[in-house]
């Protein structure tokens, strides 16, 4: 296999209040090949939006890496000057948020952004980064671009602007996308037609992404790998197959399990007890322990680390050696209230 | 980047919530802010002195100025007791009448200070009561009431204050001008500053009054009144305290000014204004102190007081934090 | 099953002016622009049952929410409850003791609950205000009853609710809500601000408090699969009318309006069967100025003249022209 586009090795983000250091990203660690798309779920507050800023060096000051390394094709990031960093992003690797019109600046003309990324970044003239806009502008399916191309963003609906925001991120042919929660905050129908896109793209040129959401079907519909985070950890990391379909981590069973799909109309869904604790609560040992169904001595001292399970990679004891029950039984799915 | 949802993990659960703290001021977090930054805590402390020692004049004074039986003519115009041809009786000296300046100053501010308190007062509780009424019923009502603030800013306090004191002497006449002038001045300056809390009750009111507690309060079929009483008014309220400490500054300065203008009290009750008024006519005859320890004293009162006001402005901003 | 139905709307609909003000509009010569948020929308729910409001922003959900638990006056039409109207002049005093039976969960648990109250005191202001009971050792125990009954601890009555996570939040809002013994209960996205691991412990109290206290739900999402899992029957909205309405399993089984249609399809496949699917068109248009005759007719493959021009009626539970003439292909057979 050739080298990851992105790797990120045992990142640890912390933040400095006057109550303590508070640690929100934990050891995180995985790779996205090129044309790969990762994606990342896990519960509010799991520290996904952390891992991306962490990878895009916008962490703001109470917070910092601690830890680990970040590398981009090989060359480390993490470390690098500002200067440096902000000719990364943009060049480099492409972004697209939750809400298109933090990304895009509402007195500018959608092209005139455009074509300045592209200037900015690429070597080529004005004409040729106006032409190249269109196409983009077309091939994220904006009708009539030639003339919307002079639209300021508020005239775009909110479906519209967060294409433009695509043709943003993909303009400077970065090798890697983050995006953020990048159909939340739009309706049903139009986040199914994003997400298509956003899929056809990155496998047309190549581009890894990571994409973030709280949303397992978008994952399901769009990702190659999944990663499940849970309190600042990676608790699975998988193909999203078998993590859909077969999560070995109990904290993922319960996740798909509480999920309500139009197939199972299931009379009751997963439950997982309790909620996941705050930061300056993370018990000891295994994060998710308090709320794990199948938890045995090991958990409450030691801290699991990520193992080889078939295709998956599994922070949990119940997949080492010596651990009591079967596996499969475990789970989080016993009724429970608080 | 913080959501609702986020928020919530990262707080602690308070568990030292104080069991009867009706505020969520975090209070830990507003402590810390406040002890970090020394200036605020210097401002604190002086204000805290002038304060308590205006309100304690008649136990911290030597004196008591305005009793005539304790003021000899003959002490009239006595220099600081550090300075040659002072009197150790008098710590700052005295003013034309031969009254002790360091009381009269702390007997002054007193003065000054409950005509503030008791105009800033009025102004709250009008400003209040029309920003909640106009943001809770809008339309018309509001516009009316907005327009009537926006008319109102236009005309300074000093303004106001001359219109109101030639009315009601219109109506008591001259003679009974030493009786009136105490509420004259607190009308006034109560007439003068309601448009700030109006203003920002009613845009905090507009905000609050469509969040969910506020319609669920209306579900459960409580009226109006008591819902503005009740959960409109403890959320609008903080922005109203920052204002309500700045404010009370500045109505001491406009009652100096007014008295220094002679629309505020009589020479026979001195405020600090007046004091100033009285040492200004002195200071080109070399008898400097009777305007510098008034005007040094509301000086030092007022940047105090302003600067503990900006503090609170920022430490309870979550934004700036 | 009762004789009539605990709730029936009847045309609901309300606009809203949302024209620029008076001396504004008057400089710049336009005239005043109404707002169809809710037009003609009737539907109606048995006790005991669950009914869905499904649809995507903007069509109209919370408003009908809102005039149904009596938040906002309808423009036009009807709310019964029991059988009584909620509005016009007669049967004030049979309607306030009706209002009692209807509360509402809102979407945001944190901005439903008074930042500023402790919990005990949040949900004794429906016992109080109702009557349920007096005196404070009684209000005090009724709210430690409804605390366990929503799968918290009585002493949390003290607490603030900034001391709560958001499901638990939610679970304060649905003991508030229960407070009254109110037994019809509006639900407006009541898990869209959770997470999904959350979202299923709300989802399950609910069926389990409707199984136990016999609660009928008005229940609202953009979540097709949380309403199929929540309802008995769900009603489609689009641009402010109903367009389908069918009980849970036939709407799932086989949808018949094209925008119905087009929903289940943008639902991701999260078990990865296969199912097959069409890409959706376009966006929800400006409800300031609708399409003409089917509001839907610029997003649907299936418009023809007729629908440009004239809005269709609902027959046997859909609205739309090319069911009526029989013109929609019959669908996969699966699901
Ligand atoms: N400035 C800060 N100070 C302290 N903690 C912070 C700060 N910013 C973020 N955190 C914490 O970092 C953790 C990770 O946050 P992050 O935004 O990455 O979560 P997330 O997984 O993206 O959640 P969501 O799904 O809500 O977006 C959270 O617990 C959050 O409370
Ligand atoms: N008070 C109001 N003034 C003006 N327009 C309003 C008002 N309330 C709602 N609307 C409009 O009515 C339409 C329907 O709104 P409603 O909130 O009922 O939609 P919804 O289906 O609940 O959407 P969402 O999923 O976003 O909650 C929207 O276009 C909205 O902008
Ligand atoms: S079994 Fe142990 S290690 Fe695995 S999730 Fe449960 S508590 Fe954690
Ligand atoms: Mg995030
Ligand atoms: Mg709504």
């Amino acid at each position: 296999m050739s080298r990851p586009v992105l790797s990120i090795r045992d990142l640890k983000v912390e933040f400095v209040t006057r109550r303590g250091v508070l640690r929100a990203i934990d050891g995180v660690s995985f790779d996205i090949a090129r044309g790969e798309v990762l994606g990342v779920v896990g519960e509010s507050g799991a520290g996904k939006s952390l891992t991306g800023s962490a990878v895009i060096g916008l962490i703001d000051p109470p917070g910092r890496i601690a830890g680990g390394e970040i590398l981009l094709n090989g060359e480390r990031i993490d470390d690098l000057p500002a200067a440096a960093m902000r000719e990364i992003r943009g060049r480099r690797i492409g972004m697209v948020f939750q809400d298109p019109l933090t990304s895009l600046n509402p007195l500018y003309r959608v092209g005139d952004q455009i074509t300045e990324t592209i200037l900015a970044h690429l070597d080529v003239s004005a004409a040729e980064a106006r032409r190249r806009a269109i196409d983009l502008l077309k091939e994220v399916g904006i009708p009539a671009a030639e003339r919307r191309i002079d639209g300021y963003p508020h005239e775009f609906p909110g479906g519209m602007r967060q294409r433009v925001v695509l043709a943003l991120a993909l303009c400077a042919e970065p090798d890697l996308v983050i995006a953020d929660e990048p159909t939340t905050a739009l309706d049903v129908s139009v986040q199914a037609q994003i997400i298509a896109l956003l899929r056809r793209l990155c496998a047309e040129r190549g581009t890894a992404v990571m994409l973030i959401t709280h949303d397992m079907g978008v994952i399901a519909e769009t990702a190659d790998r999944v990663a499940v985070m849970y309190a600042g950890r990676v608790a699975e990391i998988g193909p999203v197959r078998a993590v859909v379909k077969d999560p070995l981590h109990p904290y993922a069973k319960g996740l798909m399990g509480s999920i309500p799909t139009l197939e199972g109309a299931a009379d009751r869904l997963v439950q997982i007890p309790g909620s996941m604790p705050r930061l300056n609560a993370i018990p000891r040992g295994c994060a998710f322990r308090p709320r794990c169904g199948s938890a045995f001595a090991r958990c409450h001292i030691e801290r699991p680390e990520p193992l080889r399970v078939g295709e998956h990679d599994v922070a949990c004891f119940l997949y080492a050696q010596g651990a009591p029950a079967e596996p499969a039984a475990a789970g989080p799915g016993t009724e429970a209230r608080r | 980047m913080s959501t609702p949802a986020t928020k919530g993990i990262v707080e602690p659960a308070p568990a030292a919530a104080a069991p009867k703290a009706r505020w969520r001021w975090r209070d830990s977090d507003i402590l810390a802010s406040f002890l970090s930054s020394k200036v605020t805590v210097l401002s604190a402390i002086v204000s805290v002195l002038l304060i308590g020692g205006s309100l304690l004049a008649p136990l911290v004074a030597p004196t008591n100025p305005f009793d005539p039986a304790t003021v000899d003519l003959m002490d009239s115009l006595m220099p600081p007791r550090w300075v040659e041809g002072g009197d150790p009786r008098f710590l700052l000296g005295t003013d034309n009448q031969g009254r002790d300046l360091y009381s009269a100053i702390l007997y002054g501010m007193r003065v000054s200070l409950i005509i503030g308190l008791a105009g800033v007062a009025i102004a709250a509780v009008l400003g209040i009561g029309l920003g909640l009424f106009a943001g809770w019923v809008g339309g018309r009502v509001d516009a009316f009431v907005m327009r009537v603030a926006d008319v109102q800013l236009t005309f300074p306090a000093i303004l106001i204050a001359l219109l109101i004191d030639g009315v009601v002497h219109g109506i008591v006449g001259n003679a009974q001008r030493e009786n009136t002038a105490f509420a004259v001045l607190i009308l006034s300056i109560g007439l003068s500053f309601w448009v700030q809390y109006a203003r920002t009750v009613r845009g905090s009111t507009m905000v609050e009054k469509n969040k969910d507690y506020v319609q669920a309060a209306r579900l459960i079929g409580i009226p109006a009144p008591l819902i503005l009483l009740k959960h409109v008014l403890p959320n609008v309220i903080g922005p109203v305290l920052v204002i309500l400490t700045i404010n009370i500054a500045l109505a001491v300065i406009t009652e100096a000014t007014l008295s220094f203008l002679g629309v505020g009290l009589p020479p026979t009750q001195p405020s600090l204004g007046t004091l100033i008024r009285i040492g200004n006519d002195f200071l080109f005859s070399g008898e400097w102190w009777i305007v510098a320890f008034p005007g040094l004293t509301l000086a030092a009162f007022v940047l105090a007081v302003n600067l503990v006001g900006d503090w609170l402005r920022d430490a309870l901003n979550p934004k700036l934090r | 099953m009762t004789e009539f139905p605990l709730i029936e709307v009847t045309d609901l609909r309300r606009t809203f002016d949302v024209s620029k003000p008076w001396l504004e509009r008057t400089l710049a010569r336009e005239s005043r622009q109404l707002l169809k948020a809710v037009d003609g929308v009737s539907f109606h729910i048995r006790k005991g049952e669950t009914f869905a409001l499904v649809g995507e922003s903007g069509s109209g959900k919370s408003t009908v929410a809102r005039m149904v638990v009596g938040l906002l006056e309808p423009s036009g039409g009807e709310v019964r409850i029991a059988g009584v109207p909620m509005t016009g002049g007669s049967h004030a005093a049979e309607r306030r003791r009706l209002r009692r039976r209807i509360q509402m969960i809102f979407q945001d648990p944190f901005a439903s609950l008074d930042p500023r109250w402790r919990v005990g005191d949040i949900i004794g202001e429906p016992i109080r205000a109702f009557g349920v009971a007096e005196n404070r050792r009684d209000v005090t125990a009724r709210a430690g009853e409804l605390l366990r009954l929503v799968g918290l601890d009585p002493a949390d009555a003290q607490k603030f609710p900034h001391e709560f996570s958001g499901g638990q939040r939610q679970r304060i809002a649905i003991a508030r809500a229960l407070a009254a013994d109110s037994d019809f209960i509006v639900c407006d996205e009541p898990t869209s601000a959770l997470d999904v691991s959350v979202q299923a412990q709300i989802l399950n109290l609910m069926r389990d408090l409707q199984d136990r206290l016999g609660l009928t739900y008005l229940f609202i999402s953009h979540n097709l699969a949380v309403v199929r899992h929540m309802a008995t029957t769900i009603g489609v909205m689009y641009l402010g009318r109903l367009v389908e309405v069918a009980p849970a399993r036939q709407l799932f089984a086989a949808p018949r309006h094209p925008y119905t249609r087009m929903l289940l399809d943008a639902v991701p496949d999260l078990a990865m069967s296969g199912r097959p699917r069409t890409p959706v068109q376009g966006e929800i248009p400006s409800p300031i100025s609708p399409p003409s005759g089917c509001t839907f007719h610029p997003r649907c493959g299936l418009a023809n003249d007729r629908c440009r021009a004239e809005a269709p009626a609902p027959i046997d539970g859909v609205a739309c022209h090319a069911v009526a003439e029989g013109r929609v292909p019959e669908l996969r057979a699966s699901a």
